[in-house]
């Protein structure tokens, strides 16, 4: 599954981090690392972060059915 | 047509034409079907892959823990349009409406958003670029190939550039445990977008961390070997170094040639736009179907004295695509404003560093909040008696704070009464900026005048 988070609004508080530690580490004192590609097995974990992100930093696909991207690759 | 109006009519049968499929075009397409357009949408893209987000590429991928095809951007919503991957525009006709594509084909539209953003700018030098060994980072096979080159396991990394993408690399570097040299031209990294003080910290923060860090230098040439890989870059002090990896970090270039005799007021600088995203044409007069948004826009801005600015800010992509599609099926009184406050981050040497507002215009800087030697610290930018800037070292909270000083034009130097002042007090020092007609690298904001159609720009990186 695909996700991003805007580091311009996320401010470290790393509740993410301690919700799905094998998506979202942090990198030194406050910078957030996260895995853009996580593994589906880590849907639930990582919904539950964006949940409690406090500023809303985290986004989540909403769409599974990507087809229409592939299709028209040359 | 019909009776509640042709802009009415538009959102239900117009027909949309995107080109450049990355994040501003993606978040754009997203946004125009959320508000309700309808009609036919076509996003036309010169990479034949679907959108996916570059930050992650000289951090994450440039680590080794994440593939470079595994940052493919979330979609917020089905966008239903017909994608024309893998293929570039090669022309636009303002009169006919119409977007020439490499392939021989056109396509009709009725409002045109570019979003063609940047491109690595290349080493000058072809047979020296074409050198194996010899990397630039933009895209995700740019990504891709560095990441495996680096996962060889590399003698010594060459870093040309020390701009937030160059520092950023050197950083991966080092964490992989890879010898790094940086080369840089100004006197330190980071100085075009931060200025001289924030910029002695950036160097300290190389040196400590093991990196080879070489300023007020150019390098001269790139030699390589009878088979054709790089193996040693000559400097401007004199001195030569064996190096099997140059990564090429001397900033990027707006793509915007395909737009050339189009009559837009494109050039190297960008594609001029109103607040509105909404393109001038040469004469700098604005049209009104042809919109502009992210990396390749250059727009005015009222809190930075109505000049364009440039802004290569992941941010910036999203906020003004967003607007840009709002603008685009909404009538007259109904559009917005791209009002958005230049903000980027950056991630090296594990320091989050990020800024807000227009450093460049800083002619004065005072640490606010921690102190430089901590690394820790939030710092503000001086412009004629207010805040036109900030930049915080691991203080990212605060950035918020600052944002807001700078939307309020409150007082340089500040009188802010924040937590964790410095105990000596707030001393604004010179920021320390080098000549603004010398380039500088790196994601940040470029000032770019007041003309719409300003095609005078030149650069000349690394003279032998
Ligand atoms: C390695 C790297 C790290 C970054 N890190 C940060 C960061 O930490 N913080 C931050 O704020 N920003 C960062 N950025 C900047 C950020 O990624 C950009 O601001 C953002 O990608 C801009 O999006 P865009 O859609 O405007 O342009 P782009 O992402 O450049 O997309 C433009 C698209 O248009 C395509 N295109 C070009 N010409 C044509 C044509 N003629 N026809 C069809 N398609 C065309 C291009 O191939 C590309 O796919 C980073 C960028 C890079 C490269
Ligand atoms: S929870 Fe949100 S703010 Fe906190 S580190 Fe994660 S993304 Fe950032």
């Amino acid at each position: 599954m695909r996700l991003v988070v805007d580091l311009n609004r996320c401010q470290g508080y790393a509740q993410c981090a301690f919700l799905a530690p094998d998506v979202f580490v942090m990198h030194g004192e406050e910078a957030l690392m996260y895995d853009p590609g996580a593994d589906e097995s880590q849907r639930e974990q990582i919904t539950r972060a964006a949940a409690a992100c406090p500023v809303q930093a985290i986004l989540v696909d909403q769409v599974d059915q990507l087809e229409e991207a592939r299709a028209h690759v040359r | 047509m019909s009776v509640d109006g042709p802009a009415a009519t538009f959102r239900r049968r117009g027909r949309i034409v995107v080109v450049g499929a990355s994040l501003a075009g993606l978040r754009a397409a997203e946004t125009l079907r959320e508000e309700g357009f309808t009609g036919t949408l076509t996003m036309v893209g010169d990479e034949p892959r679907e959108p996916y987000d570059r930050p992650p590429l000289s951090k994450q991928v440039l680590l080794g823990k994440t593939p470079a095809d595994g940052t493919a951007l979330p979609r917020r919503r089905a966008i239903d349009a017909e994608w024309r991957l893998g293929v570039a525009a090669t022309g636009l006709d303002l009169t006919e409406k119409r977007v020439r594509l490499a392939d021989g084909q056109e396509v009709a539209f009725d409002r045109l958003l570019i979003a063609t953003g940047t491109r690595a700018r290349p080493w000058p030098r072809d047979a020296e670029a074409d050198l194996d060994g010899v990397f630039v980072l933009r895209t995700s096979d740019d990504a891709a190939r560095l990441d495996r080159r680096l996962a060889a396991g590399p003698r010594r990394v060459l870093v040309i550039g020390a701009g937030f993408t160059g520092s950023e690399v050197a950083s991966a570097c080092r964490e992989r445990g890879l010898e790094v040299t940086v080369a840089e031209r100004g006197p330190a990294p980071l100085v075009g977008a931060l200025g001289g003080v924030i910029g002695a910290v950036a160097a300290e923060l190389q040196r400590e961390h093991g990196v080879d860090l070489r300023c007020c230098i150019t390098v001269t040439a790139l030699e390589g070997d009878p088979a054709g890989r790089l193996r040693r870059a000559h400097l401007s002090d004199g001195t030569a170094l064996d190096v099997d990896v140059a990564v090429i970090a001397l900033g990027a270039m707006r793509n915007t040639e395909w737009l050339a005799g189009s009559g837009l007021g494109a050039g190297p600088r960008g594609v001029a736009c109103d607040a509105g995203c909404r393109a001038f044409d040469v004469h700098g007069i604005v049209t009104d179907d042809i919109f502009v948004a992210g990396d390749v826009a250059r727009s005015p801005h009222p809190l930075f004295g109505y000049q364009f600015l440039s802004l290569e800010h992941w941010g910036n992509a999203v906020a003004q695509a967003e607007v840009a599609a709002h603008n685009m099926i909404s009538a007259g009184p109904d559009r917005r404003p791209h009002l958005w406050v230049p903000a980027f981050w950056s991630a090296q040497f594990g320091v989050n560093i990020k800024s807000v507002g227009v450093p460049p215009m800083g002619e004065e800087i005072a640490v606010t909040q921690g102190s430089l030697a901590g690394r820790r610290f939030a710092a503000a930018y001086g412009f004629q008696g207010r805040v036109i800037a900030a930049v915080t070292f691991d203080h990212a909270r605060w950035i918020d704070f600052y944002r807001e000083r700078i939307e309020a034009a409150a007082p340089f130097p500040p009188d802010f009464t924040g937590v964790d002042r410095p105990p000596e007090g707030i001393r604004p020092v010179s920021a320390d900026f080098p000549d603004p007609a010398l380039p500088t690298h790196g994601p940040t904001v470029t000032l770019s005048g007041y003309s719409p159609s300003d095609r005078r720009l030149t650069f000349t990186p690394a003279r032998a």
